[in-house]
Formats: structure tokens, sequence, C-alpha cells
């Protein structure tokens, strides 16, 4: 909520709610009283919402088929954990990349001008946050990735921050919670990819190498094992001049 | 559905290029109390398409809202004004009924207050 920035002086906007389900997200929003439009695909979900009495509309829609509203109204867009499902293909007419272009480019469209878009998503891997960002920014928004405690993995959680419109001053990403500056600057949206594959790199990265030369690990290297074996209290041959000798070439 | 949902909701079909105003088909309106916030309804109000709310809230039942759109002057001082776009905005329920699609007639179910916006394959 405190990231969609709306301007603090108590007047009610109106925000969509993509994905709303049971309308949980919309009692935090009618807890700060403003008015919401909920969006869901699910008829048994908006049921539960009904029943649940919630004080926004509910819409049964599909936000993969792009969000029929009018352009400009809307003051300010969040999501919670939806945008991911439009990466699935439930359907074999369904096909991810022009699900997320029709999204993205709806909601582009019906927010005004330096209105917000809040989604918290939960991307399956590298690839598919790639594909749900690039498509963001092929729809004309400017922001970023905000990273909530990421360096759990229980309480990670992940914001896009998208802003309609051109970027300005104001539109600069806030820093998520519990996320130390220098460990992880996580705070535009480049510089999170690249601290990702910088991750990756690290997972992967090769085994310290160890140290040998032509001459193979010499005979201080042999010493020093052998005495390692003694302190652990194994049998050991005792060293002599022909420990670690080289053999002889043979042919 | 609200008037207010109403007036933000277009037709999504593919080809339609003016899918504004869906026109309402009535079965049952219900009216919910809701508090008024006349600084909501003053921000809200340059967004509202006059045309398209004043039908649709006859067409609901309720005949006190002008065909021309009012001056912004009379959101600041005349109160009983605003409560009446309260009222037509905000506590009218459409519970029963259907929006058509202006251009192609497509019939859009509205039960229990949601309307079905979900499109069929060959209509994305």
């Amino acid at each position: 909520m405190e990231l969609l920035a709306l301007p603090d002086d108590g007047v009610p906007r109106l925000l969509l709610d993509i994905g709303c389900g049971s309308g949980l997200s919309g009692e935090t929003i009618t807890e700060n009283g403003h008015q919401w439009i909920g969006l869901d695909i699910s008829e048994s979900m908006l049921n539960v919402a009904l029943q649940n009495e919630v004080e926004g509309d509910l819409l049964l829609g599909d936000m993969g088929q792009g969000l029929g509203l009018r352009p400009g109204v809307i003051d300010g867009a969040i999501s919670i954990s939806a945008v991911q499902w439009l990466c699935n293909a439930d359907k074999s007419s369904h096909e991810p990349r022009l699900r997320l272009k029709a999204f993205f480019g709806s909601l582009y469209r019906c927010l005004a001008r330096g209105a917000r878009a809040v989604l918290q998503v939960y991307p399956e891997n590298i690839a598919q946050r790639e594909l749900i960002l690039s498509y963001a920014m092929r729809s004309g928004f400017a922001g970023g990735v905000v990273v909530d405690y990421p360096h759990s993995t229980k309480k990670r959680k992940e914001y896009l921050v998208l802003t309609c419109g051109p970027p300005s001053v104001s539109s600069a990403v806030p820093s998520g919670k519990g996320e130390d500056g220098e460990s992880c600057s996580d705070d535009e949206s480049s510089g999170d990819e690249e601290n990702q594959t910088v991750c990756i790199s690290d997972r992967h990265r090769p085994r310290k190498k160890q140290k040998v030369n032509k001459k193979g690990k010499g005979r201080e290297w042999v010493l020093r094992k052998k005495d390692q074996m003694r302190r652990k209290g194994n049998v050991v041959p005792p060293d002599t001049k022909y420990t670690a000798r080289k053999r002889k070439a043979r042919f | 559905m609200r008037l207010l949902t109403h007036n933000m909701l277009s037709s999504n079909i593919k080809g339609v290029t003016n899918g504004f105003p869906l026109k309402i088909q009535v079965e049952k309106v219900v009216e919910k109390q809701v508090e008024i916030n006349h600084d909501f309804l003053r921000n809200i109000f340059p967004k509202i398409d006059w045309k398209a709310f004043s039908d649709a809230s006859r067409i609901m039942g309720y005949d006190e809202m002008p065909e021309e759109p009012p001056e912004p002057s009379v959101l600041e001082s005349n109160v009983e004004f605003l409560g009446k776009f309260h009222h037509a905005l905000l506590e009218l329920h459409l519970e029963e009924g259907a929006l058509l699609c202006p251009e192609t007639g497509r019939k859009f179910p509205v039960n229990k207050g949601i309307p079905n916006m979900l499109l069929l394959e060959d209509e994305v």
C-alpha cells in the first residue's frame, strides 16, 4: 500500500485490484478510505468476496484478455501474486506473451498519468521475471523491482512498481524492507537483474583451484598432509628421505 | 455493480473501436447506504463521462441527474446536489441484469452484482 505513493491529502482515490480473489487486499484499501474495483477470473472467489461483504465493486474478467476500462480513469492499481499466472498457458489457445502484452497494454491505458501500479509477483524463475518486466517496459511503464527481505526465502516478497508516464524524480523506486544498502542494491530493475546474475554465478562458481603445477604437489604438501593424518590418529608411515620422492621416468 | 464502475467499463472485444458506454438492461436494482465523502466526489467528477452517467442513472430508475454536466462550481457549494450525485454514483447497485456492447450487441450478464466480462476465445 505504501508503495503506491498516493498523494497524502486525505482524498479517496479510485484504485484497481487485479486478481482480488476474496477481497482481502481490497479490505486494506477500504481501511485506507479509498474506493476500489476488483477484478478476478474465478467466480467462486468472487462469491467468497460477496459473502465477506467487501466495499468495492467486483468484476469477473480475465486480465490476460486485457482490462475493459476507459483510458486514464484509475488512480492506482495493485495486484497481489496474480501476474505470474499470465505466464502459464492453461488452455492450448493461451499464449503467455500475448496475454502479458494485452494485460500491460490495457493497464497502461486505463491508469491516469503519473499513477502507480504495484504488482506483487512470485515468478518461478529468472526467465519468467524478466519476461514480465520486459513486457511491462515495452508497454511504456517506468519502474523496477522492489524486494522485501531479499535474503530470506520465506519472507521474501517481490513488488513490481510501475509508474505510468515519463519517469520523474518523484518516481524513484522506494527501497524494500529489511534490505541493507550495500549488500543488495535491488533498487533499479537493471541493477537488480545484474545482481541476480551475480548471485547465480556465485552459486555455480568453480571450486577453489588446487595448487597443482607440473611438478605435482611437492614434498611440502605431502608432509603437511601426513601430519594432518597423524593428528587425526591414523597410522601414517614415517617421514624418510624417500617420502614424496619423484619416480624415475620410464621409457 | 455501481454506476461508478459502469462508467469506467468498456467493451473489450477484438475489433470494437468504441465499446463505451455499455447499455444497461435492468432486472433488479438495490440500494446500499454508503458514507458520503465530498472530496472523493469532487475528485472523481472530471473523470466521469457525464452523458453515459446520466443516461445510466435514468435507466436505473433515478431521474435526479441532469442531462447536461453541471458546472464544477456547483460541486463546491451545492451539498444537496452532491448528495444526489453520491447516491447515483455509489449507492445504486445493478444486482441482476446485463450489459450490452454498443457496437456488437454482445451481452455481458450481471449476476449477484458481478458483471461477467469474460470473453470467448474468438473475441480476444
